[in-house]
């Protein structure tokens, strides 16, 4: 039992974080239709900047609870600021274009922003501080689930609900709703869709540089290549989950992660990913929009 | 170049136009200039200009980068601008083309010209392994296996409408197919050539088959996911694959039954690939114009409708899907013997995401733009090793770059025009 | 139709230029018959960019040290000594590249590849070409023991004879279940399976866990709570350090305090930094100390002085590489294939990794490994 519970947990972290940068994908596409490639370099860069601001706090000499604050909160800055910039650059131009187009540029930029990373830090693999806060009471279990572990899932939580909330109430996510629904409609009842589209941007690199910083600090290293899987990960998630469904993107994040720890437990780990993608495409076959996905009926 | 440059500024002079495009004056495009130096300033200032060493605790400010970004956006942006704007000029005249489009159209159309290009390419084809050295051969043979793989992805994604980012699977599927036949029965290259293509066609329609349903995006993850499995299986199953440490020593393909040497099979191959190019161009020219490729090009515009028309829907996408892998997995077979050692690290994502690229840059449904697209995307980073680290990040930009500057890519497609000329079928009716 | 008509013209034309290259080839290969220059080229592969770059470049360095060195004391036989690098990033179809551009470029002694999988897919090219290559790192063991290429030698120990060492050494520490993890890499797989067959041979000692982990995964606490639900007494990783410091840092917070073995992958300053506090106790094998060289010092010294910086990976079996390849030139008084060969094997050549001759098979005689220990933030040898 207490390895089932190990799996789970252990699971259930990696799922969070698959669901924080799954989010950033789901969004993007519920509203442009774009694969948003660069999306996982983004909470590469998210980590790098979290890497760079607690470096520099830690010469400064500042204590060390107020640094996740510090760290988080400037990474999601930069993070957001990237994401609206290369949405800016790399995909408005191409609006109205084939819908591949927007693709290759997102491949593109990715390889860019890598090796941009790769040459203004290094190639190296960095250590990583461990700003997340351990608890006491927790050190009895932390065969079970540790205390970074227990942090990763509370915030992604918080997140989730955080994120639900916005979309549902705010006026923002309400335009943003819209437009996913329906971009020329949207734009006819007054809708600045531009800013809906780097809204969109923003808030999904926001959740991918939290993600980044929660993970690099449990595992405590990162390089410049970070982002790739994950990215790819998380992509697969949101497509599991439904792509453009928010609440499939947690949902699909978490399976896949429980997927892969019991996959690994039980069976192999030699085969992780070949599970992680049959479980996909069995899913997909089924239910050829994802989990939460909304059947789409084709208007003729 | 430079043509088109005064083309464009004539009306208030080229320095004018450059200067202010896209703004309303000299002075707003000064602000804007600056206000994008300042924001990129802000935004790249953790990543350039901090580097910090969590271990020695040392923090090394790079202050001069920070002006470099500064100074280089600040120029940057007016030829962005500049760019910008002169694509906005441009959307009006799609309908026409450009100089070298022109050019192309009219040696198509005119038979003499026609041949007369045709034998200069076979020439400048045939003579590129002696005129230039090995190394120079040998790279263009990369390029013409990509040249083939674009050309066969071109029929899945370009005229089927169908986003396959697993490409790489079939290409796997030929090599392997080859090493492992060469390695157990020790059978040589020529007969498992066409083999190959059959297994491909044979992967093409079992992946295909369980994804039919799916649409867009979600084909596109599936497919994806179905080319990761390949590799996993590959590097995993060791008792059949060598796993990741692969299989060396393959045979390179024998001339009449004659092994050459090193220089010789090289020049061999350049041939041998250069046969297969042709020959596929060929092919994919006349399943263009073929029942199948119009139902592609219908099935890519609209399902419904074409379902409406009679197509069978299942049958055209598994054709599109099998034809297109048949491609890829020749050029496994290919590949294989021309390194003579594969392993599972060769067929990774990467692979086909740089596949798919050639027909996205060189134009979606065209072959001069497939080709055109692979020696760019193969070529430029051979050519760009002087630039040793900033190579692939040159490689990056100009794939970002050519996309938002030309969405349509290099060459874009022509559709066939099929003319209704009413003077004709009104005489033919006369003459009944 | 006319478009049939024109691609049939076309295919014969290639068809017809075909026979005509045929004819071409041969006008070609009589070219390269020119006489020997005055110049003695050092051809030098690996992955000089792509993830691997911090492995191959080194080799480049000291490749360029050497070169200086025999270049200051009036060259080999009366040449200059150049350097020609190519870089393969590690990948077989680039390496297949690069040994062509060597093969065109007639140079006849190579330093490289880095990786066994590159080393693979040149090594044919070479043999065929009749040239000499001498890798400083690749330690998969067929490549010398399938004696397929009696133009292969190198300066490091096979990956086999490490993982003798490591599973004695898990004996001696009297471990009787281990966990055989490796990262499914060609080298990583290679090592634990030679762990795994050793230790399965052992009486007493058993193999409860055979694993791979995927690089660059996001965590790895599934298989770190596999480690610790299989009971085993120690950890055996095969691969690179940035798992290893993933896995042992996965372990360590979960309270498995069990020995965990390594391999060169892994002797690295890298994986202490990386892996901080929790790489306290980790072990490794790597390449026997030879920091009393004093050809090995002098190296160090000559690369500080040259490039600013301390060298890196493989660097000392790189430079002992060079200096074997040249001796071997110097003593063969020519550069013919037959007698570059019999040099390598027959002559002693006093190099950074001590005194080494090459055996039937190409491995270097008198390099080994030895199993080094992480002990407050530094890599100390276990006697």
């Amino acid at each position: 039992m207490d390895y089932f519970l190990e799996l789970f947990f252990g699971g259930l972290t990696r799922g969070s974080i698959y669901a924080l940068i799954a989010l950033g994908y789901t969004m993007v596409y519920g509203i442009i239709e774009l694969i948003n490639f660069a999306h996982g370099e983004i909470y590469m860069i998210g980590a790098f900047t979290g890497l760079i601001v607690a470096g520099v706090l830690t010469h400064l000499g500042f204590p060390e609870g107020s640094m996740l604050v510090i760290a988080l909160t400037c990474a999601v800055i930069w993070s957001a600021a990237y994401g609206f910039t290369i949405e800016k650059i790399a995909y408005k131009p191409l609006r109205g274009a084939q819908r591949l187009s927007p693709l290759i540029s997102a491949i593109g930029m990715s390889i860019f922003l890598q090796n941009y990373v790769m040459l203004a830090q290094t190639s190296d693999f960095l250590p990583f501080p461990e700003l997340l806060p351990r608890f006491a009471f927790l050190d009895r279990f932390s065969g079970v689930l540790g205390s970074s572990e227990l942090v990763i899932i509370a915030m992604t939580a918080l997140v989730c609900v955080g994120l639900s909330l916005f979309i549902k109430y705010t006026k923002i996510g309400k335009a943003m709703r819209a437009t996913a629904q329906n971009r020329k409609m949207a734009m006819l009842v007054g809708i600045n869709v531009d800013m809906v589209i780097s809204a969109t941007f923003v808030i999904g690199s926001s959740l991918a540089a939290v993600g980044g910083v929660l993970i690099a600090s449990h595992i405590g290293q990162i390089n410049y290549f970070i982002g790739f899987i994950a990215g790819i990960k998380a992509f697969t998630a949101a497509v599991l989950g439904g792509i453009g469904s928010i609440p499939g993107a947690m949902l699909g994040g978490l399976i896949l992660g429980w997927t892969e720890a019991f996959a690994t437990g039980y069976v192999s780990s030699d085969y992780e990913d070949v599970f992680a993608f049959c479980l996909l495409v069995l899913i997909l076959i089924f239910r050829p929009s994802g989990l939460m996905g909304k059947e789409k009926t084709q208007k003729v | 170049m430079s043509n088109t440059m005064n083309a464009n500024g004539r009306n208030n002079g080229f320095p004018g136009f450059f200067l202010t495009a896209g703004c309303s004056g000299f002075p707003e495009a000064l602000k804007k200039s600056l206000i994008a130096a300042v924001w990129f300033v802000f935004l790249t200032f953790p990543i350039m200009v901090i580097r910090v060493n969590t271990i020695e605790d040392t923090v090394d400010w790079r202050w001069m980068n920070m002006v470099y970004v500064a100074v280089a956006v600040f120029f940057g942006s007016f030829v962005w601008r500049w760019l910008l704007a002169r694509k906005e000029l441009k959307k009006d005249e799609t309908r026409e083309e450009n100089r070298v489009e022109a050019l192309m159209t009219r040696i198509a159309s005119d038979k003499r010209l026609k041949l007369i290009a045709v034998a200069v390419m076979a020439c400048m084809v045939a003579a590129f392994p002696m005129v230039f050295n090995l190394y120079q051969t040998n790279i263009m043979i990369s390029c013409l296996t990509y040249i083939m793989l674009g050309l066969g992805l071109n029929i899945v994604v370009g005229l089927a409408g169908l986003l396959d980012l697993g490409y790489v699977a079939f290409y796997a599927v030929g090599a392997y197919a080859y090493a492992l036949l060469n390695m157990h029965w020790d059978i040589g290259f020529w007969a498992v050539l066409p083999l190959g293509a059959v297994l491909g066609a044979v992967t093409g329609i079992i992946l295909g088959f369980p994804v039919l349903r799916l649409r867009g995006d979600y084909l596109a993850i599936v497919t994806l996911g179905f080319g990761e499995i390949i590799r996993l299986v590959l590097e995993n199953w060791g008792d059949v694959t060598q796993g990741p440490s692969g299989i060396s020593g393959i045979d390179r393909p024998t001339l009449f039954g004659v092994k050459l040497g090193v220089i010789d099979s090289t020049m061999y191959m350049y041939y041998i690939m250069a046969g297969l190019v042709v020959l596929t161009i060929f092919a994919v020219n006349r399943l263009q114009n073929s029942r199948i490729g119009r139902a592609w090009l219908a099935l890519r515009e609209d399902e419904i409708a074409c379902q409406a028309m009679g197509i069978d829907k299942t049958k055209t996408k598994l054709m599109a899907f099998a034809l297109g892998a048949t491609w890829a997995g020749m050029a496994g077979v290919v590949f294989a013997a021309k390194t003579t050692f594969i392993n599972p690290a060769s067929f990774t994502f990467w692979e086909s995401a740089i596949i798919l690229s050639v027909v996205v840059i060189g134009g979606m449904g065209s072959i001069r733009g497939v080709i055109a697209g692979a020696i760019i995307l193969i070529l430029v980073p051979e050519y760009l090793r002087d630039f040793a680290e900033f190579r692939m990040l040159l490689f990056g930009s100009i794939m970002v770059l050519v996309m938002v500057f030309r969405p349509q890519g290099l060459i874009s497609a022509k559709r066939k025009v099929y003319k209704y000329e009413p003077a004709n079928t009104a005489s033919a009716g006369n003459e009944q | 139709m006319r478009g049939k008509l024109t691609l049939f013209a076309l295919v014969f034309a290639m068809a017809s230029l075909l026979l005509a290259g045929c004819g071409g080839e041969q006008k070609e290969e009589k070219k390269t018959e020119a006489p020997a220059a005055k110049k003695l080229v050092l051809g030098v592969a690996g992955a000089h960019s792509g993830d691997l770059a911090s492995y191959g470049l080194p080799t480049v360095n000291a490749a360029k040290l050497v070169a200086a060195k025999f270049n200051a004391a009036g060259g080999v036989n009366g040449m200059t000594v150049e350097i020609a690098a190519q870089d393969d990033q590690c990948k077989p179809e680039l390496a297949t590249n690069a040994a062509t551009k060597m093969v065109s470029d007639e140079v006849k002694i190579v330093l490289g590849h880095i990786c066994s999988g590159a080393t693979k897919a040149a090594l044919p090219i070479y043999l065929e070409s009749r040239i000499v290559c001498m890798s400083p790192s690749a330690t998969n063991p067929p490549l010398t023991q399938s004696g397929e290429y009696p133009n292969f030698f190198r300066t490091i120990a096979p990956d086999d004879a490490q993982a003798r060492l490591e599973v004695d050494f898990a004996r001696k520490l009297g471990l009787t279940k281990v966990a055989v993890i490796h990262d499914k890499g060609d080298y990583g797989k290679g090592f634990a399976s030679f762990c795994k067959d050793f230790a399965d041979q052992e009486p007493g000692m058993e193999v409860v866990l055979f694993e791979g982990v995927t690089p660059g995964a996001v965590d790895y606490s599934a298989v770190v709570q596999k480690i610790k639900n299989s009971g085993a007494e120690g950890v055996i990783f095969g691969g690179y350090h940035p798992e290893a410091s993933k896995i042992v840092s996965g372990m360590r917070k979960k309270g498995l305090e069990i020995p965990f073995m390594s391999d060169d992958g892994v002797k690295d300053e890298t994986f202490i930094k990386v892996a901080g506090k929790y790489a306290e106790g980790v072990y490794a094998t790597g390449p026997r100390d030879f920091s009393a060289n004093a050809l090995y010092k002098e190296a160090v010294e000559a690369h500080r002085k040259e490039f600013g910086t301390d060298p890196g990976p493989f660097f000392p079996e790189a430079y002992s590489a060079a200096i074997a390849l040249l001796k071997a030139v110097e003593n063969a008084k020519s550069m013919a294939y037959d007698d570059l060969i019999e040099a390598l094997h027959s002559n002693y050549v006093e190099t950074a990794v001590g005194k080494i001759k090459f055996d039937g098979r190409g491995d270097a005689e008198g390099v080994g490994f030895s199993v080094y220990q992480v002990q407050n933030g530094q890599y100390v040898e276990i006697k």
